[in-house]
Protein backbone atom coordinates (compact mmCIF):
# COMPACT_ATOMS: atom_id res chain seq x y z
CA UNK A 1 0.00 0.00 0.00
CA UNK A 2 2.59 2.67 0.95
CA UNK A 3 4.67 1.77 -2.19
CA UNK A 4 1.88 3.27 -4.31
CA UNK A 5 1.71 6.36 -2.02
CA UNK A 6 5.45 6.79 -1.90
CA UNK A 7 5.71 6.33 -5.79
CA UNK A 8 2.76 8.74 -6.46
CA UNK A 9 3.86 11.36 -3.88
CA UNK A 10 7.55 11.11 -6.04
CA UNK A 11 5.92 11.68 -9.09
CA UNK A 12 4.09 14.64 -7.67
CA UNK A 13 6.91 16.01 -6.19
CA UNK A 14 8.75 15.59 -9.35
CA UNK A 15 6.19 17.86 -10.88
CA UNK A 16 5.97 20.53 -8.74
CA UNK A 17 9.62 21.10 -9.39
CA UNK A 18 9.61 21.25 -13.11
CA UNK A 19 7.14 24.07 -11.86
CA UNK A 20 9.78 25.64 -9.80
CA UNK A 21 12.43 25.60 -12.39
CA UNK A 22 10.11 27.30 -15.28
CA UNK A 23 8.08 29.31 -13.06
CA UNK A 24 8.28 32.77 -14.88
CA UNK A 25 7.84 35.03 -11.69
CA UNK A 26 9.27 34.06 -8.78
CA UNK A 27 6.01 33.54 -6.54
CA UNK A 28 5.19 30.74 -8.84
CA UNK A 29 8.87 29.70 -7.47
CA UNK A 30 7.38 29.85 -3.98
CA UNK A 31 4.27 28.44 -4.62
CA UNK A 32 5.60 25.19 -6.10
CA UNK A 33 8.56 25.09 -3.27
CA UNK A 34 5.75 25.29 -0.83
CA UNK A 35 3.75 22.71 -2.50
CA UNK A 36 6.71 20.54 -2.54
CA UNK A 37 7.03 20.88 1.01
CA UNK A 38 3.66 20.01 1.81
CA UNK A 39 4.09 16.88 -0.27
CA UNK A 40 7.67 16.10 1.36
CA UNK A 41 5.57 16.35 4.98
CA UNK A 42 3.43 13.20 3.40
CA UNK A 43 6.79 11.77 1.59
CA UNK A 44 8.18 11.09 5.40
CA UNK A 45 5.27 10.16 6.96
CA UNK A 46 4.77 7.76 4.25
CA UNK A 47 8.27 6.01 4.10
CA UNK A 48 7.70 5.60 8.18
CA UNK A 49 4.52 3.31 7.80
CA UNK A 50 6.30 1.90 4.78
CA UNK A 51 9.41 0.56 6.53
CA UNK A 52 7.19 0.15 9.63
CA UNK A 53 8.61 3.20 12.18
CA UNK A 54 5.90 5.19 12.49
CA UNK A 55 8.14 7.23 14.69
CA UNK A 56 9.06 9.21 11.46
CA UNK A 57 5.65 11.52 12.04
CA UNK A 58 7.94 13.18 14.34
CA UNK A 59 9.90 14.89 11.63
CA UNK A 60 7.12 15.18 9.68
CA UNK A 61 5.61 16.95 12.32
CA UNK A 62 8.44 19.20 12.40
CA UNK A 63 9.17 19.95 8.87
CA UNK A 64 5.47 20.88 8.42
CA UNK A 65 6.38 23.93 10.97
CA UNK A 66 9.67 24.59 9.09
CA UNK A 67 7.97 24.65 5.51
CA UNK A 68 5.46 27.03 6.58
CA UNK A 69 7.72 29.08 8.60
CA UNK A 70 9.76 29.52 5.63
CA UNK A 71 7.34 30.42 3.20
CA UNK A 72 6.09 33.45 5.70
CA UNK A 73 9.44 34.32 5.66
CA UNK A 74 10.46 34.30 2.05
CA UNK A 75 6.87 36.03 1.19
CA UNK A 76 7.62 38.70 3.54
CA UNK A 77 11.20 39.22 2.45
CA UNK A 78 9.96 39.76 -0.91
CA UNK A 79 6.39 42.06 -0.69
CA UNK A 80 8.51 44.27 1.75
CA UNK A 81 12.12 44.07 1.59
CA UNK A 82 13.08 43.50 4.50
CA UNK A 83 11.92 40.53 7.56
CA UNK A 84 11.31 43.63 9.90
CA UNK A 85 8.63 45.72 8.50
CA UNK A 86 4.91 46.20 8.17
CA UNK A 87 3.67 48.13 5.26
CA UNK A 88 2.35 50.40 8.08
CA UNK A 89 5.68 51.04 9.12
CA UNK A 90 7.43 50.73 5.72
CA UNK A 91 5.03 53.52 4.78
CA UNK A 92 6.39 56.08 7.45
CA UNK A 93 9.33 55.19 6.51
CA UNK A 94 8.60 56.36 3.24
CA UNK B 1 -14.03 -8.98 8.93
CA UNK B 2 -14.07 -5.81 10.23
CA UNK B 3 -10.01 -5.50 9.80
CA UNK B 4 -10.63 -6.26 6.20
CA UNK B 5 -13.16 -3.63 5.19
CA UNK B 6 -10.58 -1.16 7.07
CA UNK B 7 -7.64 -2.48 4.73
CA UNK B 8 -10.06 -2.02 1.74
CA UNK B 9 -10.87 1.67 3.41
CA UNK B 10 -7.63 2.45 3.51
CA UNK B 11 -6.68 1.90 0.12
CA UNK B 12 -9.21 3.78 -1.41
CA UNK B 13 -8.75 6.75 0.15
CA UNK B 14 -4.67 6.68 -0.52
CA UNK B 15 -5.57 5.93 -3.61
CA UNK B 16 -7.71 8.61 -3.74
CA UNK B 17 -5.68 11.09 -2.31
CA UNK B 18 -3.17 10.71 -4.42
CA UNK B 19 -5.16 11.14 -7.18
CA UNK B 20 -6.02 14.22 -6.11
CA UNK B 21 -2.40 15.32 -5.33
CA UNK B 22 -1.26 13.98 -8.96
CA UNK B 23 -4.01 16.38 -10.15
CA UNK B 24 -3.45 19.63 -8.29
CA UNK B 25 -0.32 19.44 -9.36
CA UNK B 26 -0.69 19.00 -12.94
CA UNK B 27 -2.91 21.70 -12.20
CA UNK B 28 0.30 24.06 -10.64
CA UNK B 29 1.90 22.77 -13.95
CA UNK B 30 -0.65 24.28 -16.42
CA UNK B 31 -2.40 26.97 -15.10
CA UNK B 32 -2.02 30.29 -16.43
CA UNK B 33 -0.73 32.31 -13.58
CA UNK B 34 0.06 32.69 -9.96
CA UNK B 35 -3.60 33.49 -8.44
CA UNK B 36 -4.91 30.50 -10.42
CA UNK B 37 -1.80 28.02 -9.59
CA UNK B 38 -2.72 29.02 -5.71
CA UNK B 39 -6.41 27.44 -6.57
CA UNK B 40 -5.09 23.99 -7.54
CA UNK B 41 -2.14 23.71 -4.91
CA UNK B 42 -4.96 24.52 -2.13
CA UNK B 43 -6.84 21.54 -3.65
CA UNK B 44 -3.34 19.28 -3.32
CA UNK B 45 -3.22 20.94 0.59
CA UNK B 46 -6.83 19.95 1.84
CA UNK B 47 -8.35 16.90 -0.41
CA UNK B 48 -4.39 15.05 -1.23
CA UNK B 49 -3.33 15.33 2.06
CA UNK B 50 -6.51 14.81 4.10
CA UNK B 51 -7.23 12.03 2.44
CA UNK B 52 -3.62 10.51 2.48
CA UNK B 53 -3.29 11.31 6.21
CA UNK B 54 -7.17 9.54 6.55
CA UNK B 55 -5.80 6.18 5.17
CA UNK B 56 -2.91 6.11 7.20
CA UNK B 57 -4.75 6.71 9.99
CA UNK B 58 -7.31 3.38 8.90
CA UNK B 59 -4.62 1.69 8.50
CA UNK B 60 -2.84 2.02 12.00
CA UNK B 61 -6.57 1.26 13.52
CA UNK B 62 -6.32 -1.92 11.65
CA UNK B 63 -2.69 -2.19 12.89
CA UNK B 64 -4.48 -1.99 16.31
CA UNK B 65 -6.65 -4.80 15.48
CA UNK B 66 -3.95 -6.95 15.10
CA UNK B 67 -2.52 -6.52 18.40
CA UNK B 68 0.13 -3.44 17.50
CA UNK B 69 0.93 -1.26 20.61
CA UNK B 70 1.16 2.34 21.22
CA UNK B 71 -1.49 2.76 18.45
CA UNK B 72 -2.60 5.89 19.39
CA UNK B 73 0.01 8.03 19.80
CA UNK B 74 0.52 7.61 15.80
CA UNK B 75 -3.08 8.80 15.56
CA UNK B 76 -2.46 11.82 17.85
CA UNK B 77 0.29 12.76 15.35
CA UNK B 78 -1.48 12.45 12.57
CA UNK B 79 -4.18 14.28 13.68
CA UNK B 80 -1.98 16.80 14.72
CA UNK B 81 -0.18 16.76 11.24
CA UNK B 82 -3.24 17.66 9.13
CA UNK B 83 -4.55 20.21 11.92
CA UNK B 84 -1.14 21.83 11.54
CA UNK B 85 -1.69 21.63 7.12
CA UNK B 86 -5.20 22.93 8.32
CA UNK B 87 -4.06 26.08 9.30
CA UNK B 88 -0.76 26.55 7.56
CA UNK B 89 -1.96 26.24 3.81
CA UNK B 90 -4.52 28.72 4.14
CA UNK B 91 -2.50 31.28 5.86
CA UNK B 92 0.50 30.36 3.02
CA UNK B 93 -1.69 30.60 0.50
CA UNK B 94 -3.40 34.16 1.31
CA UNK B 95 0.35 35.33 1.90
CA UNK B 96 1.26 34.68 -1.31
CA UNK B 97 -1.54 36.40 -3.38
CA UNK B 98 -0.74 39.12 -1.06
CA UNK B 99 2.53 39.06 -1.79
CA UNK B 100 2.11 38.83 -5.79
CA UNK B 101 -0.65 41.70 -5.84
CA UNK B 102 2.02 43.76 -3.99
CA UNK B 103 4.86 42.77 -6.23
CA UNK B 104 2.95 43.76 -9.13
CA UNK B 105 1.62 40.39 -10.64
CA UNK B 106 -1.52 41.61 -12.84
CA UNK B 107 -4.24 38.70 -12.35
CA UNK B 108 -4.50 36.27 -16.04
CA UNK B 109 -7.44 37.37 -17.78
CA UNK B 110 -9.84 36.25 -21.12
CA UNK B 111 -11.04 39.26 -22.00
CA UNK B 112 -7.05 40.89 -22.43
CA UNK B 113 -6.76 37.90 -25.27
CA UNK B 114 -3.96 36.66 -23.01
CA UNK B 115 -3.06 32.90 -23.72
CA UNK B 116 -3.18 30.20 -21.00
Amino acid sequence: MFVVATAGILVAMALALVRALLGPTVYDRVLAVNTFGTKTVLLIASVGFLTGRPEFLDLALVYALMNFIGTIAVLKFFEFGDLGLTRHVAREVE
Amino acid sequence: MMAAVLDVMAWASIVAGLFFMLVGTIGVLRMPDVYTRLHAAGMTDTMGAGLLLFGMALHTITGMMNGQGHWWTVLVRLAFIYGFLLFTSPIATHALARAGLAGGVEPWSNEKGDQP
